[in-house]
């Protein structure tokens, strides 16, 4: 039987709404609903206003690639096999900037600004990975 | 802190040796180069009422094995951008009078503990992903200067080369063996762009410095090196990637370095030799651009034709830094700074130095500016 043997979300009540959304093939940022103040990571009240009362928002999954680099070396064994492998940052259309991979190889013409599209890849039976592709 | 111009020095510094030792441990080390310092600036050990302890587990055990009560005690984590932040509370220390003198203890056992800088050690939110270390974050940046500024890997290659000479140059270094731009770009890719030679090393070794006011100074062995500006901005908002700004902490470099400079009365034509915080290579193009020695975008450029070695207009981490020096993460290039401006560098002193400024362009950015006493 094949198991998953890379990092898997750190068991924190903050994300929780944000995998749940991921398994339901939505990706979401939160949002204050005192101040409108968008943002990922999430935190427990809202930077800009201090509010308690925060949400969680679905976004459009488009994107603009920031930033891409390759992992030559493995931190942890269950990236091994995968040597080399990318990570991309791409900024949300809707403000955030978010790490991620390429679903399958990387688009052919990687620079600054190329639109991207999120598509959910799952690894568990309770979690599913949010990568992007070329849109 | 414009009050505070030159009214606090350093008077002692001290090192270990730098490399592998397995059979001591961070208070060890942190006492042998405690010892340095009290015997570089002779002054009475008891005297000392003042303890800052970064990277070390304990700083009641510290103040047991260095036989001191002090007045005042800080201890500070393990993070590579303390340097600075440690030399500002120990000013404020000491022009308060909380403290007469205070010793700052660095060290690292790092190589020993086989420290790797990522995966479980250092967990974070984009693990998942596979995303993890500081120099993955450099890494990023680097890629956006590329696509931003045309910058080459080969101009990257320029800090590294640059470092590497001047290692040759200090006794106490790690890293030796000369080095090309060639090399640089055939060494082993750790996260693209990067390579081995843009990486730290991580070795074991302690540093301490001794500071105190300008007029107790006076009374002590060597000339006092003064500190003469500082400048801090931190960046906390845009936190969500460790180690990482979009922006290369442009801003806070910049405010920071102008703090310093306002304060000490000098610019960046006025600096003799500069020691800039290098994690990661292109830490030090941060660096340049945030501080004015060049324009947005044009350090790759500025650093071309060995701008940055002892010869050079810029001569910068003249002790080989912490790509080719020691991993003591700000504090042996503070110690440099002292060096310099004492005359005590050797084949790698820099001429008439009268001016040396420190960076660290990090989530805390800091700057000092020092000048002979």
């Amino acid at each position: 039987m094949l198991t998953y043997n890379k990092p898997l979300p750190a068991q924190d009540p903050l994300f929780e709404p944000f995998w749940d959304n991921a398994r339901a093939g939505r990706l979401s940022i939160q949002c204050c609903r005192a101040c409108g103040d968008r943002r990922f990571p999430p935190g427990p009240i809202c930077p800009q206003c201090l509010s308690d009362d925060q949400a969680w928002e679905p976004v459009s999954g488009r994107a603009s690639l920031v930033s891409w680099v390759r992992f030559h070396r493995a931190y942890w064994d269950g990236f091994a096999q995968d040597l080399p492998y990318d990570v991309c940052l791409v900024q949300l259309d809707e403000g955030p900037l978010f790490l991620s991979n390429f679903a399958g190889a990387p688009p052919a013409n990687l620079q600054t600004g190329l639109r991207l599209k999120v598509v959910f890849e799952p690894i568990t039976e309770r979690y599913v990975l949010p990568k992007f592709v070329a849109e | 802190m414009m009050g505070l111009k030159n009214r606090l020095a350093v008077v002692g510094v001290g090192t270990t040796a730098y490399g592998a030792f397995p059979e001591t441990d961070d208070y060890g080390l942190a006492a042998r180069a405690f010892r340095n310092a009290v015997e570089d600036c002779g002054v009475d050990k008891n005297a000392i009422d003042g303890l800052l302890c970064c990277r070390i587990p304990y700083y009641a055990r510290m103040g047991e094995i260095l036989g001191l009560d002090p007045r005042w005690t800080l201890p500070m984590p393990a993070h590579g951008r303390m340097s600075g932040m440690a030399i500002v509370e120990a000013m404020m220390a000491l022009e308060s009078g909380a403290a007469d003198y205070v010793a700052l203890l660095y060290a690292n056992i790092g190589r020993s503990r086989r420290v790797n800088y990522g995966g479980e050690e250092l967990a974070g939110i984009w693990d998942p992903w596979g995303f993890t270390s500081p120099g993955a974050a450099h890494a990023l940046m680097f890629r956006m200067h590329m696509e931003r500024y045309g910058t080459t890997t080969r101009q990257l290659a320029e800090v590294s080369v640059a470092f590497r000479r001047h290692a040759q140059m200090h006794p106490d270094a790690v890293m030796k063996k000369p080095i090309t731009i060639d090399d640089h770009e055939a060494a082993r890719p750790i996260v693209e762009p990067l390579r081995l030679l843009d990486y730290c090393l991580i070795n074991d070794g302690a540093v301490c410095l001794i500071l105190t006011t300008a007029d107790r100074a006076k009374d002590l062995k060597k000339p006092p090196v003064l500190i003469s500006g500082v400048g801090a901005r931190d960046a906390f908002r845009r936190s969500a990637i460790s180690n990482f700004d979009p922006d290369f902490w442009y801003a806070e470099t910049r405010e920071a370095g102008e703090a310093a400079y306002r304060m000490a009365g000098v610019g960046p034509s006025d600096v003799d030799a500069l020691m800039c915080y290098d994690n990661f290579s292109p830490t030090v193009l941060f660096s340049l651009e945030g501080l004015g020695f060049c324009g947005r975008g044009e350090a790759g450029a500025f650093v071309e034709g060995g701008r940055l070695q002892i010869d050079g207009a810029l001569p910068t981490n003249t002790d080989g830094g912490h790509l080719s020096n020691s991993y003591m993460q700000g504090w042996a290039l503070n110690v440099e700074a002292v060096r310099q401006l004492r005359g005590e560098c050797g084949e790698r002193q820099v001429k008439d130095c009268e001016v040396v400024q420190y960076v660290a362009t990090t989530p805390c950015t800091r700057s000092v500016i020092y000048t002979r006493g």
